[in-house]
């Protein structure tokens, strides 16, 4: 399997306190990963690096088969490279119906002046709706997204990732506040991601964790402490150690 | 509630946003009603001089338009905008008093026993315009106010150019909110004081003057131009609108909305959302130039006083009183509170006598205005297009301060007995 993502050697620190330590990291296509940690262990920071928002003091972070590097694009070059990001607390655009902030997401030319020309064809509504099916929102298509539900929106993020058909997708506590049967249904569209895609998911609940049945990677103090099955990371004794203090 | 039913794609643009048809036929009602009213061309019950105010009111609905687009579409808070609207005046001014003053000084210089050389009319003419700031050349930035078509280009041009430098430099920077807010007044004020000196090659605090009078047309009587720019304005707004909607009613407004909403996740996106703004600030620039290029002509005069930060404020009190985020809503706040500070200001609203203290509307006016900005901010963000919901009772639910848990409902009762 060929890597996709590879960050080797990446440090990054905010007033003297080091949030990122010299972190390697590799992720290859259609793989799902979990990214576990204490708080404080640079797991947003990580992803904050990735997808451009934060320029690491040193490091690389190599993309894709021509492995171009991302650390000199914007945000917004990134996301269209096929890095797709979902926040902790879903964001979606309260204001707009699901329909329309499925549109907005869905895979097309980002421009300013494609977008002012662009009206949805037959073709991307049936997109549309057919994501709204996956995420089980269809019967809210019409409704502004900030009537939704705390799990809806987190499910409608999800779709709004999809739609951009992302190569890579990072997913931060995609479970928070969520019901026993909503966590199921996130599960569920998490691994039918990952058939075809990377997946980064980070997270806090074990029981999810052990749900997603993948590698995990254990973050502490913005470097990698331990790599592996679930099984064989909760039986480091480091990791112990880190989760369960002295 | 939920309307289960998938969009229609393709329906007709009209049918989708039923208040643009409203608007243009309102606004084409409201057109006939005071043409049959004036004295141009009807019955004449209506003074020239109120035709000149609602022609020049239908060009502030226009840069409240442009205003609404920036700021309650796309959410930055430019409190420069009527220095577009300015420049778009002066533009426009230059070439009417140039043009104007050609001819009487063509005409003065032919009773000459010479010809005239083109070189003493340029002078003759340099010498009527900058008199006045004591120089008699032209500077260098009137070298094409002989040409109509040119200083029409520079009504969309420069405000156009000034915009797109300004906003790359505002917005590649990530300037956003107050402090965007701040550098636009600064810019304002900035061009406002430039105007002001005398050497600013735009005749300092005197301003251009005598703009009504449209060279070559001294046979045709104010009444008659008067409605023909009234005309002209309400054509100018009825366009502006529809293109307005239009660029708000798609995907493209989509985003911009998305942008004044949550600018990092739009990124996140993929979009551009610096190309974006840049985009939208120039276009609405561009607008509110070719307002002020309507405006100031039936205005007669423009001085740098025109395009001091306050005006710029004034814009923004008009477009939230109107209620932003809605096109309506910006025409309705821009024509209703400057026609009322028309008549607060112009001494027409009788003084009211408390006993001890006597209140004269021309100074309480600002203060009145003051108030009710504030109420508006504070108890109907929605503004006064918010009234429109209520009548059509398009209330959506609101529905904050469930962001950071289930609704109580989510938990269904299967779930509650594992």
């Amino acid at each position: 399997m060929s890597t996709l993502l590879e960050v080797s050697g990446v440090s990054v620190s905010f007033d003297g306190f080091k949030a990122i330590n010299n972190l390697t990291f590799q992720i290859g296509e259609a793989e799902m990963r979990a990214v576990i940690g204490p708080n404080g262990a640079g797991k947003t920071t990580f992803m904050d690096i990735i997808t451009g928002k934060t320029k690491p003091d040193s490091g690389k972070v190599i993309w894709g088969e021509r492995s171009v590097s991302l650390l000199s694009m914007s945000e917004s070059r990134i996301a269209q490279e096929g890095i797709g990001r979902k926040f902790q607390r879903p964001t979606v655009f309260e204001d707009q119906t699901v329909a329309d902030n499925l549109m907005l997401a869905l895979k097309k030319n980002r421009s300013p002046f494609a977008v002012l020309r662009f009206r949805p064809g037959r073709e991307d509504h049936d997109k549309v709706a057919e994501l709204a099916e996956r995420i089980g929102l269809s019967s809210a298509l019409q409704r502004k997204s900030g009537e939704l539900s705390h799990g809806q929106k987190q499910w409608l993020e999800i779709g709004m990732l999809l739609a951009q058909d992302p190569r890579l997708l990072l997913v931060d506590e995609p479970a928070a506040g969520m019901t026993p049967a909503e966590r199921e249904h996130t599960t569920e569209l998490l691994v039918e991601a990952a058939k075809t895609r990377a997946v980064v998911v980070v997270e806090h609940d074990m029981e999810f964790v052990r749900r997603l049945n993948c590698k995990v990677t254990v973050l502490h103090e913005g470097s990698v402490l331990a790599e592996g099955s679930l099984d064989h990371v909760t039986n480091d004794d480091r990791v112990i150690e880190v989760y369960l203090g002295r | 509630m939920a309307d289960t039913a998938l969009p229609a794609p393709r329906r007709p643009f009209v049918a989708r946003y039923p208040s643009v048809l409203i608007f243009i036929g309102l606004l084409a009602v409201f057109t006939v009603a005071v043409t049959v009213l004036a004295e141009g061309f009807g019955i004449g019950v209506v003074s020239t001089s109120f035709v000149k105010t609602l022609g020049k009111t239908l060009c502030l609905c226009l840069v409240a338009l442009a205003m609404d687009l920036v700021w309650g579409y796309c959410g930055i808070l430019s409190l420069g905008h009527m220095a577009f609207f300015g420049i778009g005046g002066y533009a426009i001014g230059m070439w009417l008093m140039y043009a104007r003053t050609e001819i009487i000084v063509t005409e003065s210089l032919a009773a000459a026993p010479l010809p005239p050389t083109a070189q003493e009319i340029s002078d003759g003419i340099a010498t009527q315009i900058f008199g006045v700031v004591g120089a008699s050349e032209f500077p260098p930035i009137w070298t094409f106010a002989h040409s109509l078509p040119l200083q029409l280009l520079a009504v969309v041009l420069v405000p156009g150019l000034i915009a797109l430098v300004f906003g790359w430099l505002a917005f590649r920077s990530r300037v956003t909110g107050v402090y965007l807010s701040i550098l636009t007044q600064a810019m304002t004020l900035a061009l406002a004081l430039y105007l002001f000196q005398n050497d600013s090659g735009l005749r300092g605090n005197n301003g251009l003057s005598g703009l009504q009078n449209l060279p070559g047309m001294d046979d045709v009587p104010q009444a008659t131009i008067s409605i023909v720019f009234f005309w002209a304005s309400a054509l100018a707004l009825g366009l502006g609108y529809i293109v307005c909607a239009w660029v708000v009613s798609g995907k493209f407004g989509s985003v911009i909305r998305a942008i004044r909403d949550d600018e990092a996740r739009v990124r996140f996106l993929g979009y551009s959302v610096e190309a974006y703004k840049l985009f939208i600030f120039t276009f609405s620039a561009v607008l509110a130039a070719i307002a002020g290029a309507l405006y100031y002509p039936q205005a007669g005069i423009i001085n740098p006083a025109e395009i001091a930060p306050i005006a710029s404020i004034y814009l923004a009190v008009w477009v939230a009183i109107g209620g932003r985020g809605r096109l309506y809503g910006a025409v309705i706040g821009a024509a209703f509170v400057s026609l009322l500070s028309t008549w607060f200001t112009g001494g027409q609203a009788p003084d009211v006598n408390l006993g001890f203290y006597t209140v004269q509307w021309v100074d309480w006016w600002t203060i009145l205005l003051g108030l009710s900005f504030v109420c508006v901010t504070l108890f109907a963000p929605r503004g006064m297009g918010g009234l429109i919901d209520v009548i059509i009772e398009r209330r959506s639910p609101d529905r904050h301060g469930a962001d950071l848990g289930p609704e109580p409902g989510a938990l269904q009762e299967k779930e509650a007995d594992r």
